[in-house]
């Protein structure tokens, strides 16, 4: 039983310790820089305020067992999860409970070998490379394959687990995926799920939020949107939505890349001289171009939609390609 | 015979917290750290075992502090040193080497004496570890 350091009687300003450890300037950043994810935001704010109580009571000498610090993300595609996990290392790093703050963020492809002998290196090293930091492991369910009994993927896991339990000091693993397959992924490894203290769910966007990613975005490249843009703009995201392999903010971000590329042909193909407004405005056309507002009539497999040409730089036309 | 070679062989053997703080000196430098080990420590045997690959792109000492440990779980008896590389331009060398461990027993080395033509007397050292044994037991207790 340890002796607490100070008389029960001794009070500690809270505040001071959240202005001192640096967390509301990130926690502030956060809130500002990131479009809705309220649920999200709250967590972080609760998992903050838990290291911090943590760290007080730990000066008092008030016993408590070092928090669990690994976490997972769960949400679809595009919800900002790798973006959060960038911030959740400053975080930790601000609090002291990761010494660098950096992430490494791999998938299956770096820790599992392709040949009996190669995992265990593999997954060795990415952990050192990762100590003193965050690990992201994006789309962990792939990490294990129940269809495959020998598939390599087990014996990461198991070396991950093991770091996981005897180097929390060290290192914050961040599992990130689909909801529904990671619960499957924990339901077939429950050693993984009882060491993961943090689960954060990610909800969709909606089109107002996702409207507004986008102005960021924009700003962000020194682009904006006229008014008809912005309106069709809205119209685009209505459409997106209702298609396959939506992918919230990464699919907003690919169109926009398209709609740039639209709108260098419309100014380059124009005759006229362009003003830096020109340059920087994006057009109802530029948007109204996008294959979406044009439905392609039932096609056979593997044969190319008759518009191809319309907008042959939409990554959408390639079926297999899901995280579009 | 305790052996000194590289940094801080004359001070007592480092603890691993020293280790580590030394290895994150490294790191703040930009320094690619390296785990070697060996059991013929003769001063001219510069090429010792690696183990792993350089860690070139390490962010905290606890990398290279887990590899050491496993390094001197699967090489018991054995001299370990870590070299940290610099690869700016103009340096591209080591520029620290250390010793991180040690066998429990050194019987150091005997002075060889050889005789050549007229009388002259050649030296050169010999350990008595590896003369003992082969490779993999000189050292083991």
């Amino acid at each position: 039983m340890t002796q607490p350091l100070a008389a029960p009687t001794d009070t500690i300003d809270l505040a001071a310790e959240y202005r001192e450890a640096g967390v509301a300037d990130v926690l502030d950043r956060l809130d500002a820089e990131l479009v809705g994810l309220a649920p999200v935001k709250r967590r972080v704010r609760e998992i903050a305020a838990l290291l911090l109580v943590d760290r007080v009571r730990e000066r008092l000498g008030l016993a408590s067992t070092p928090p669990s610090l690994h976490m997972c993300f769960t949400g679809n595609p595009g919800t900002g999860k790798t973006t959060l996990a960038l911030r959740m290392a400053e975080i930790l790093q601000r609090l002291g409970y990761v010494r660098k703050g950096h992430v490494v963020a791999v998938t299956r492809d770096d820790l599992v070998g392709q040949f009996i002998g190669h995992t265990a290196p593999k997954t060795k090293d990415v952990l050192k490379r990762a100590m003193g930091g965050v690990l992201f492991i994006d789309e962990a369910y792939y990490l294990f394959r129940p269809e495959n009994e020998k598939d390599y993927g087990q014996e990461a896991i198991e070396i991950l687990l093991q770091v996981m339990e005897n180097q929390r000091d060290d290192l914050v693993v961040i599992l990130a995926g689909y909801a529904d397959r990671m619960d499957r992924f924990f339901e077939s490894n429950p050693g993984m799920k009882s060491r993961i203290a943090h689960h954060v769910e990610f909800p969709d966007y909606n089109n107002a939020e996702l409207a507004q990613i986008a102005e960021r975005m924009l700003a962000d490249w020194n682009y904006r949107f006229d008014a008809a843009g912005r309106a069709a703009f809205d119209d685009y995201l209505h459409h997106r939505r209702a298609k396959p392999h939506f992918a919230n903010a990464r699919s907003v971000r690919n169109a926009l890349d398209r709609m740039r590329l639209r709108q260098a042909l419309r100014l380059f193909d124009g005759a006229t001289p362009v003003a830096a407004d020109d340059l920087q405005i994006l057009t109802a056309a530029d948007v109204r171009a996008s294959r979406h507002f044009h439905p392609t009539p039932p096609t056979l497999v593997g044969q190319a939609p008759p518009d191809a040409e319309i907008d042959a730089y939409d990554p959408d036309r390639i079926p297999e390609r899901s995280d579009y | 015979m305790r052996i000194t070679q590289g940094a801080f062989s004359f001070l007592p053997d480092l603890t691993d917290a020293q280790i580590a703080a030394q290895i994150e000196y490294c790191l703040r430098n930009d320094w690619a750290v390296a785990i070697e080990f060996t059991d013929d420590p003769h001063p001219r045997n510069t090429y010792w075992s690696m183990w792993g690959h350089p860690m070139f792109d390490l962010a905290d000492a606890a990398g290279a502090m887990q590899a050491l440990r496993e390094c001197r779980e699967a090489r018991p008896g054995h001299y370990i040193r870590i070299n940290a590389f610099d690869p700016s331009a103009g340096w591209e060398s080591v520029r620290l080497s250390f010793i991180v461990g040690r066998p429990a027993v050194e019987p150091g080395f005997r002075l060889v004496r050889r005789e050549g033509p007229g009388r002259t007397l050649h030296y050169t050292l010999e350990s008595y570890a590896v003369g003992r044994q082969p490779e993999g037991e000189r050292y083991a207790t």
